[in-house]
């Protein structure tokens, strides 16, 4: 299936302080989109406009041409998942019955999880590498593990549009390989769309095609990594000088900084 | 490091239900029994069927008030004991799971002291325009204006988050308390009453208190279950359930609205009786997990015969009848530190 969204001049506000200003982009299918940008720049909150949690102020959003807003719940579960930055997990549930939690958009309401269900809930938890938790009990894991648990939560979800907010940022670098990994290759195989907030430039550099940066709610740069990814975006966006060269080892375009003053 | 998996712990869910739903069926009858005119279970059978088949050769050879003890002073109460307790633990499961919070209660938002303060008033003020039923209504009443308060205070923006629904039931019930403090300090006779109301009783109740408190509890626990595993998903957060198909702020409302007019109802019948709706659902969370489906049938049960059994306690085999609010606190109380630092040291061990 072809996913793609067409935002025209989104703007969203929380109070008075606009958080996202005036955006205009367009997500294609079957491309991994890293979503850059300072602290408080509205990536988030853009994430929460695509997924439908929050409602623009002002602008449209259509999701394969039809306005975000006509979609049901749970219709919408089934073309977008999300792995949030925060998530509480309070009680003791297992690491399967979390990861199940994802297949519950194609539940009946009172159907029990079938065999399929099941099947796809343990793929995901082997993408992941957690199946060695499969029995063990969410409260008792660590932080990194949860992160863990709640992204195969979302490819179990099994959608074409796959969001990740800041997904890796509390594993350590195998972990967050591994999960990057996971998803270019589904982007590679499904064709699925992956759109994700990453902090570290040369994680991005090295996974997405394009990269959307954004600064103080507004669109700074926007397009193919190799066209965005320029020390003259990363000074605008970051106000730090740093040199974009392609990396020999990594096979990619690799950012370093100066880090004295 | 075994755990419990899932398998294992809808079977236990199982087998406490066919050891829970033949145990509450049994103090049912023996409990109705027991009192100050003893009856065999078997005699509590008859006289029942007799009852409902309408054969009068049952009950042959029985003492003539018997069958009058059991169907009109003992089965009310008894049943409406056991449906309380019932409702009040349903409640318990589902506060719990959308506030999030372990120390959640069916009276977290206000509910007890809404119900309290519109008892006490009808009390004070004397209120008999309905005869019996105008404390139960007045303290029914007092509890709906308060779930309206507490929910209107704590919505903005049609979002309502834990802690200021959790906020809004305390600032809420502490102003009703002081007021019920005053009508007790204005009140001059009915200051027993209304000390005697507030600790919760089952004595005479009618056929009318268990209608009132079975489609109370029908209702919290058919929706408790219908809503059940967006309840489960609900405790991984907004963000999360959202975008898992949930309609978080909607089935939220929804809960909250009926658990609490479940409550209201189950105050209302029986009074302030408090622990059932806190410790039940913890009890059976750390047997069964956290499933609220399960959680909530299993609660239900757990629930009436744990109230039935305080009430039978009370009203049978103590020399003189103890309130029964102050009852299930003191039985319950120490029972759930009991639990509390048992699954504390499971913690640290496991």
């Amino acid at each position: 299936m072809a996913e793609h969204f067409v935002l025209d001049r989104v703007s969203f506000a929380y109070g008075a302080k606009l958080a996202v200003d005036g955006v205009s982009l367009a997500l294609s299918p079957g491309r991994f989109y890293g979503l850059v940008g300072p602290n408080g720049c509205g990536k988030s909150t853009l994430l929460d406009l695509l997924m439908a949690n929050r409602v623009p102020a002002s602008g449209t959003i259509r999701l394969n041409d039809r306005p975000l807003g006509d979609y049901g719940r749970r219709e919408l579960a089934r073309h977008l998942a999300l792995v949030p930055q925060d998530f509480t997990i309070n009680f003791a549930f297992t690491t399967l019955e979390v990861v199940l939690m994802g297949r519950h958009p194609y539940l009946p309401r009172f159907g029990a999880v079938s065999a399929a269900d099941l099947a796809i809930a343990e793929a995901a938890m082997a993408a992941i590498g957690i199946e060695s938790f499969r029995d063990r009990y969410v409260t008792e894991l660590s932080g990194g593990e949860k992160q863990r648990v709640v992204v195969a939560r979302a490819l179990a979800q099994a959608t074409p549009v796959l969001m990740l907010d800041e997904a890796t940022s509390n594993l350590d670098i195998g972990h967050a390989l591994g999960i990057f990994r996971v998803a270019r290759a589904r982007v590679e195989e499904r064709g699925d769309t992956v759109i994700a907030v990453v902090h570290n430039l040369n994680l991005a550099a090295a996974f997405c095609d394009e990269l959307i940066f954004m600064n103080q709610g507004r669109l700074a740069a926007c397009g193919p990594t190799r066209e965005t990814l320029t020390p003259e975006t990363v000074q605008a966006v970051f106000g730090v000088a740093s040199q974009v060269r392609q990396d020999a080892f990594s096979e990619a375009l690799q950012v370093s900084f100066r880090y004295g003053s | 490091m075994s755990k419990p998996s899932t398998p294992l712990h809808s079977g236990r869910a199982l087998f406490l239900a066919a050891v829970l739903l033949p145990a509450l069926v049994a103090a049912v009858v023996v409990s109705t029994g027991m009192g100050f005119i003893h009856v065999t279970p078997a005699e509590v059978v008859r006289v029942v069927a007799a009852r409902l088949s309408g054969d009068r050769s049952l009950v042959a050879g029985l003492d003539q008030v018997i069958p009058y003890v059991i169907m009109d002073v003992r089965l009310p109460r008894i049943l409406t004991a056991a449906l309380v307790g019932g409702g009040l633990a349903v409640c318990g499961v589902v506060f719990q799971g959308i506030l999030l919070n372990p120390l959640a209660d069916p009276y977290t938002l206000g509910i007890s002291s809404g119900a309290a303060f519109g008892a006490s008033l009808a009390l004070v003020l004397n209120i008999t325009v309905l005869g019996h039923g105008a404390v139960p209504l007045c303290a029914f009443l007092g509890a709906l204006a308060t779930l309206a308060v507490v929910l209107s205070l704590s919505s903005f923006d049609g979002q309502m988050s834990a802690n200021t629904l959790i906020l809004s039931g305390v600032i809420v019930g502490a102003i009703l308390a002081a007021g019920i403090s005053f009508m007790k300090y204005l009140a001059d006779e009915q200051v027993a009453m209304i000390i005697y109301w507030l600790m919760g009783s089952f004595a005479s109740k009618s056929w009318t208190d268990v209608g009132l408190a079975l489609a109370a509890l029908a209702v919290g626990l058919l929706v408790a279950v219908y809503y059940g595993r967006d309840l489960n998903i609900m405790s991984l957060g907004g963000r999360s359930s959202d975008s898992l198909g949930v309609e978080t702020a909607r089935v939220r409302k929804i809960l909250l609205i009926t658990a609490s007019l479940t409550a209201a109802v189950c105050v209302s019948v029986s009074g302030i009786i408090g622990f059932i709706g806190l410790i039940v659902p913890h009890w059976m969370r750390f047997l069964v997990g956290p499933d609220n489906r399960r959680l909530a049938v299993l609660s239900a049960l757990a629930g009436a015969l744990l109230l039935l059994v305080a009430d039978t306690v009370t009203r049978a085999v103590l020399p003189a009848e103890v309130p029964i609010g102050v009852l299930t606190a003191l039985i319950g109380g120490p029972f759930f530190c009991y639990i509390f630092r048992r699954r504390q040291r499971g913690m640290i061990h496991g």
